[in-house]
């Protein structure tokens, strides 16, 4: 691919609304040329619209967008330069697969020589080579998904718009297109993507960054593992990789949760002060140690390579998640867990949105 | 299915032609009969002749077959693109604005026919727009009368369009001229030929707008049936009928076999 100007995408203050409701409130986020960035969250969070607002298939009632460095705001879609795959696909019932990935560059008027080698490129990037000359109603879907994408990378855009691209298609499929855009992205270092998805695994495993959204609003933008290991607040905890967020109140050198007391680094926050826990199921160990917690167990789910473990401790349940056990404890029964204390994440309080 | 046993399955079967065959069939099957008869004073008409049909395929009824292909031609291609210009600009209005536009598209069917005619009779009688005495006030009033249909059914599919595939060729850098060229289109191809079946029949059919408005050279084949049946000659008029009856399913059916290959999925 010959080189081109950066790409790159810039939200400056964009605000969506609907009828005066506000689906997108005052997005302030720059994606890097060539960077992947995930915009995380649970639907209704906004990051549909988001991605719409970049495709041009909304019109903020306030803000700016930029592709590279122009203001694209005002475009109209087809005016924008890039490349679309949705969750259902929209393949072009009536054409042949060779047609809907040449449509792009036939409606740029490119030169029909041209249109044939760029249509056999992007067919043989995307391993669907042989399908050419099938209808997308003959094809899988995880065929129409990868015909999807060679349609919009045929157009060579500088930005590929991902929205939910893997929703449709079961988990085995899943893993395998997941791997497949990987390759794609390192094939083309160049593009930059914007990946839409409700799927923390998706987006852990993509993203050079992850955007966490939440009830229209920002609420965390970090690389995956920033985001994982030092959450900024407790939905982001949640919800990027599953978290036990504990009510805590700070002490001296560490903080207590009910009589029990915990040793973690409390840089930051004020003795006295009320805090949120942070600590993942799978850093939680079973019997003595360092940050003991006793408890009974309320559950216990085998789940093949490990025992997930709900035990209550001091009215709260916390999560573990330990390596499969020969003689696991029955329900109700006394356990021990602990935890060390860098794998412990102070939080300002706040109320926990979800569980895993 | 929705009858599962056997026996209620007859007794479907049962109703219906009971029901279909007095109804539907057997007023065509007299007609048909009539067209070959001389005399029909028993049970089964007699003196079998094809005279009528010699009759009804030259000269006068030649002339008013090929008017009724050609009225009723040029006013499903109007209806339909008036009709579907309409459909695709209400899409993109607001819901009120959309109802009030469906309404007036509807007003045609509400009124009757009658008053159609009338209203055209007296709309086109002065001048500037004097069309009194021409072809075209027929086919303005058999226009009028079926873009009803046409932006009825292209309205309910463009509904139905999932706005996916507008969108994904617009990102793909398509004018809005070239999605409905290329895409909207061809996917609303199936309604199109359906809407364009529609109201090729019905303007096949039209009677009562057309006898207050037709020019003595522009006779349409509903008003020489009517003239013939009124003047007595039924069996002449039925052999008139059945080649307008002929004419009207060749062309539906040359219309669904548009349809068939134009519907993928």
């Amino acid at each position: 691919m010959a080189p081109r100007p950066a790409g790159g995408i810039r939200f400056d203050h964009v605000t969506v609304a609907y009828d005066g409701n506000v689906v997108l409130d005052a997005l302030d986020l720059t994606v890097e040329p060539g960077e992947v960035m995930a915009l995380l969250g649970p639907s209704g969070s906004g990051k549909t619209t988001a991605l719409r607002a970049v495709a041009g298939f909304v019109r903020p009632a306030s803000g700016r967008v930029f592709l590279g460095d122009r203001d694209v705001t005002a475009l109209p879609p087809h005016r924008r330069g890039i490349g679309m795959v949705v969750q259902q696909y929209a393949l072009f019932p009536h054409m042949r697969v060779a047609d809907n990935v040449a449509f792009g560059l036939k409606a740029r008027k490119v030169a029909r020589a041209e249109i044939r080698t760029r249509v056999a490129e992007a067919l043989e990037m995307t391993g669907m080579g042989a399908y050419a000359r099938r209808h997308p109603r003959e094809l899988s879907g995880g065929q129409q998904q990868r015909v999807a994408i060679a349609r919009a990378l045929a157009v060579r855009p500088d930005v590929l718009l991902l929205d939910e691209p893997l929703s449709a298609l079961d988990a085995q499929l899943r893993s395998g297109m997941l791997a497949e855009l990987a390759r794609l992205h390192r094939e083309l270092p160049d593009v930059t993507i914007l990946y839409v998805t409700h799927d923390q695994v998706e987006a852990l495993t993509l993203a050079d960054r992850i955007a966490v959204m939440d009830q229209a609003r920002l609420r965390a933008c970090g690389t995956p593992r920033e985001l994982y290991r030092a959450p900024a607040d407790a939905f982001t905890a949640s919800f990027v990789g599953g978290a036990n967020l504990l009510p805590v109140t700070v002490g001296s050198g560490g903080v207590s949760l009910g009589d029990a007391e915990i040793e973690v680094d409390t840089t930051g926050a004020a003795r006295g002060a009320s805090a949120t826990l942070c600590v993942r199921p799978h850093l939680v160990g079973l019997g003595d140690g360092p940050n003991r917690l006793t408890g009974t167990v309320g559950e216990i789910q085998w789940r093949g390579a490990t025992h997930r473990l709900y035990v209550d401790v001091a009215g709260h349940r916390v999560m573990a998640d330990v390596r499969e056990l020969k003689a696991p404890p029955v329900h109700g029964e006394p356990v021990t867990l602990h935890f060390a204390p860098e794998d412990a994440v102070l939080l300002p309080a706040g109320v926990s949105t979800g569980e895993e | 299915m929705l009858v599962h046993s056997r026996g209620a399955r007859w007794a479907v079967w049962a109703v219906f032609l009971v029901l279909f065959l007095p109804l539907f069939a057997l007023p065509l099957l007299v007609v048909l009969g009539a067209s070959f008869a001389t005399h029909w004073s028993s049970v089964l008409p007699s003196g079998l002749t094809t005279a009528h049909y010699e009759a009804a395929t030259r000269g006068e009824a030649l002339q008013a077959l090929t008017t009724s292909l050609v009225t009723a031609t040029t006013a499903s291609l109007l209806a339909l693109a008036t009709g579907t210009w309409a459909a695709l600009a209400a899409a993109a209005l607001k819901r009120r604005h959309r109802k009030a536009l469906d309404a007036l598209f509807v007003l045609p069917l509400a009124v009757p026919s009658v008053v159609v005619g009338l209203a055209t009779l007296v709309a086109f009688s002065q001048p500037p727009m004097l069309l009194n005495g021409t072809r075209w006030i027929v086919i303005i009033a058999h226009s009028v009368l079926v873009t009803a249909f046409a932006h009825q059914s292209v309205s309910a599919a463009l509904a139905r369009l999932d706005p996916a595939y507008e969108q994904a060729a617009a990102s793909l850098g398509a004018t809005p001229a070239y999605v409905l060229w290329r895409v909207k289109l061809p996917l609303l191809l199936p309604s199109l030929t359906a809407a364009a079946g529609l109201c090729f029949a019905l303007s096949m059919g039209e009677l009562s707008a057309t006898m207050m408005l037709y020019p003595p050279d522009w006779t349409p084949l509903p008003v020489l049936i009517y003239a013939a049946t009124d003047r007595g000659a039924l069996f002449t008029g039925s052999a008139v009928a059945v080649v307008l009856m002929t004419a009207t399913l060749l062309v539906l059916l040359a219309v669904s076999r548009i349809r068939t290959r134009a519907s993928y999925r």
